[in-house]
């Protein structure tokens, strides 16, 4: 229990999956305009990430580790991710269409997100078994989301104060990811 | 051998398990489409260029049947495909022909100069944020092309080191105008037919030193001009298109050749 909890803290906290791991830094820029677009593709990425690591576990450990298929878990955990993207695009369409609506263009790129990768492919690394990957996805899934609701938050303020020309737009979103990513830096202490 | 045939089969059981789960969700969560987004949707560009400031074409054919976008929401769709929008909406058609940009600016480089060397990002973009005006003129042309980049029709090339325009290719979506960073780029109804070439603000002297091509403001266009259609604002020459007959005297007279024909 404690491990499953410690698991928990490093992947939401300690090796946060953007901000110091630089995994899906796309959308974590791309939608953190407004908080109400990021929350939602938050739990859009928690919902993909944890089924994706589910699935993603249970087929390696199942299928790909006892025929010796350990070269084919990229391309089997993409095609995984792709198809799970596509029925949850399908399920808000039909269920939650706001949120469907809200996230638009950004919904079909979760598939091309690489934090979903990332998390498959470093579960089996750390060798972990299949209740470990699913929590260790949804940690990751719950620091994504913490990481990118914060940035959201921090970018509707700059965008009320008076930022320098040259600074206006992208760069001033990138020095605040940094700063973010240095605040991170004191969870390493928790490890 | 052996590893190859389980590998492809491993992959395409996983592949062919994942595609009947796909359409089994398919239809469990099939929802219906209203059928006039899809029609709508046929009669736009599809080229998804984004110029209308939805997420693509689907979007936007969305927002149309919904009645929050216009029936011209989309830039540059011809007259035909709007007023098939308007009928299968059943609104009455706007009649407007697509527009057609063009660069308000003819410093080539035999006509301006540079003050400096820009060696930063080639982007016209960048090199604004730089805030080094470093051509002799602080409103003309860069010609680092940040307008061909986001033309979707590829209707924009730098030639001479100023951009140009293909009318032929254009379909006047305005996302040139949108981009330039020295708004210089404009749009025309197509049948205007003169236009300054000249953006630059400064007096006559000081647009003599900086460009040779540029509109001095000094009015000979606005005296020759019987429709008075040109008015001088801002040391600069301004066509009226609705009063202009395309005659020709303003560009025989032009001292500077700053007034042409498009």
């Amino acid at each position: 229990m404690t491990s499953l909890i410690m698991i928990i803290v490093t992947t939401a906290l300690v090796n946060n999956v953007v901000l110091s791991q630089f995994l899906g830094i796309c959308s974590f820029l791309g939608v953190s305009a407004q908080k109400k677009a990021s929350l939602s593709l938050g739990l859009a990425v928690t919902a993909v990430l944890t089924v994706a690591s589910l699935v993603a576990a249970l087929l390696y450990q199942f299928v790909l580790a006892p025929l010796g298929l350990d070269y084919l878990k990229t391309i089997v955990f993409i095609l995984v991710i792709a198809a799970l993207v596509q029925m949850v695009e399908m399920f808000l369409k039909k269920n939650a269409h706001a949120i469907y609506q809200s996230l638009g263009i950004y919904l079909p790129l979760i598939t091309t997100n690489c934090a979903v990768l990332g998390v498959a492919l470093t579960n089996v690394q750390n060798e972990y078994t299949i209740l470990q990957s699913v929590i260790a996805g949804l940690g990751t899934a719950l620091g994504y989301t913490l990481a990118i609701v914060l940035l959201a938050e921090i970018r509707e303020h700059i965008d009320e104060e008076a930022i320098p020309a040259p600074f206006r737009g992208a760069p001033i979103v990138l020095l605040c990811a940094t700063l973010m990513a240095m605040a991170f830096m004191g969870f390493s202490g928790l490890s | 051998m052996q590893t190859v045939i389980i590998s492809t089969l491993v992959i395409g059981l996983v592949g062919l398990v994942l595609g009947l789960a796909l359409v089994t969700a398919s239809k469990k969560f099939y929802v219906e489409v209203d059928d006039r987004v899809t029609r709508v949707r046929e009669c736009l560009r599809g080229s998804n260029c984004g110029a209308c400031g939805y997420a693509g074409c689907d979007a936007v054919a969305e927002a149309i049947v919904k009645g929050e976008a216009r029936v011209d929401a989309c830039p540059g769709n011809s007259t035909e495909n709007i007023a098939k929008i308007a009928a299968i909406l059943g609104k009455e058609a706007i009649d407007q022909d697509p527009q057609c940009a063009y660069v308000q600016c003819a410093g080539t480089c035999e006509a301006t100069r540079a003050k400096a060397e820009y060696v930063g990002i080639q982007d016209c973009r960048s090199a604004v944020l730089s805030g080094l005006p470093y051509m002799s003129c602080e409103y003309g042309c860069l010609g680092l092309g940040s307008c061909v980049k986001v033309c979707p029709q590829g209707a924009i090339s730098i030639k001479d080191g100023i951009a140009v325009v293909n009318p032929r290719l254009c379909v006047g979506c305005g996302l040139c105008a949108k981009t330039c960073p020295k708004g210089i780029i404009g749009m025309h109804d197509r049948t205007t037919k003169v236009a300054v070439r000249c953006s630059n603000k400064n007096k006559g002297p000081m647009v003599k030193k900086a460009c040779s091509a540029g509109c001095i403001g000094c009015g000979i266009c606005a005296k020759q001009c019987e429709q008075g259609a040109i008015t001088v604002e801002n040391n600069l020459s301004r066509v009226d298109p609705e009063k202009c007959i395309g005659c020709g005297k303003c560009v025989e007279k032009c001292p500077t050749k700053s007034i042409r024909f498009l």
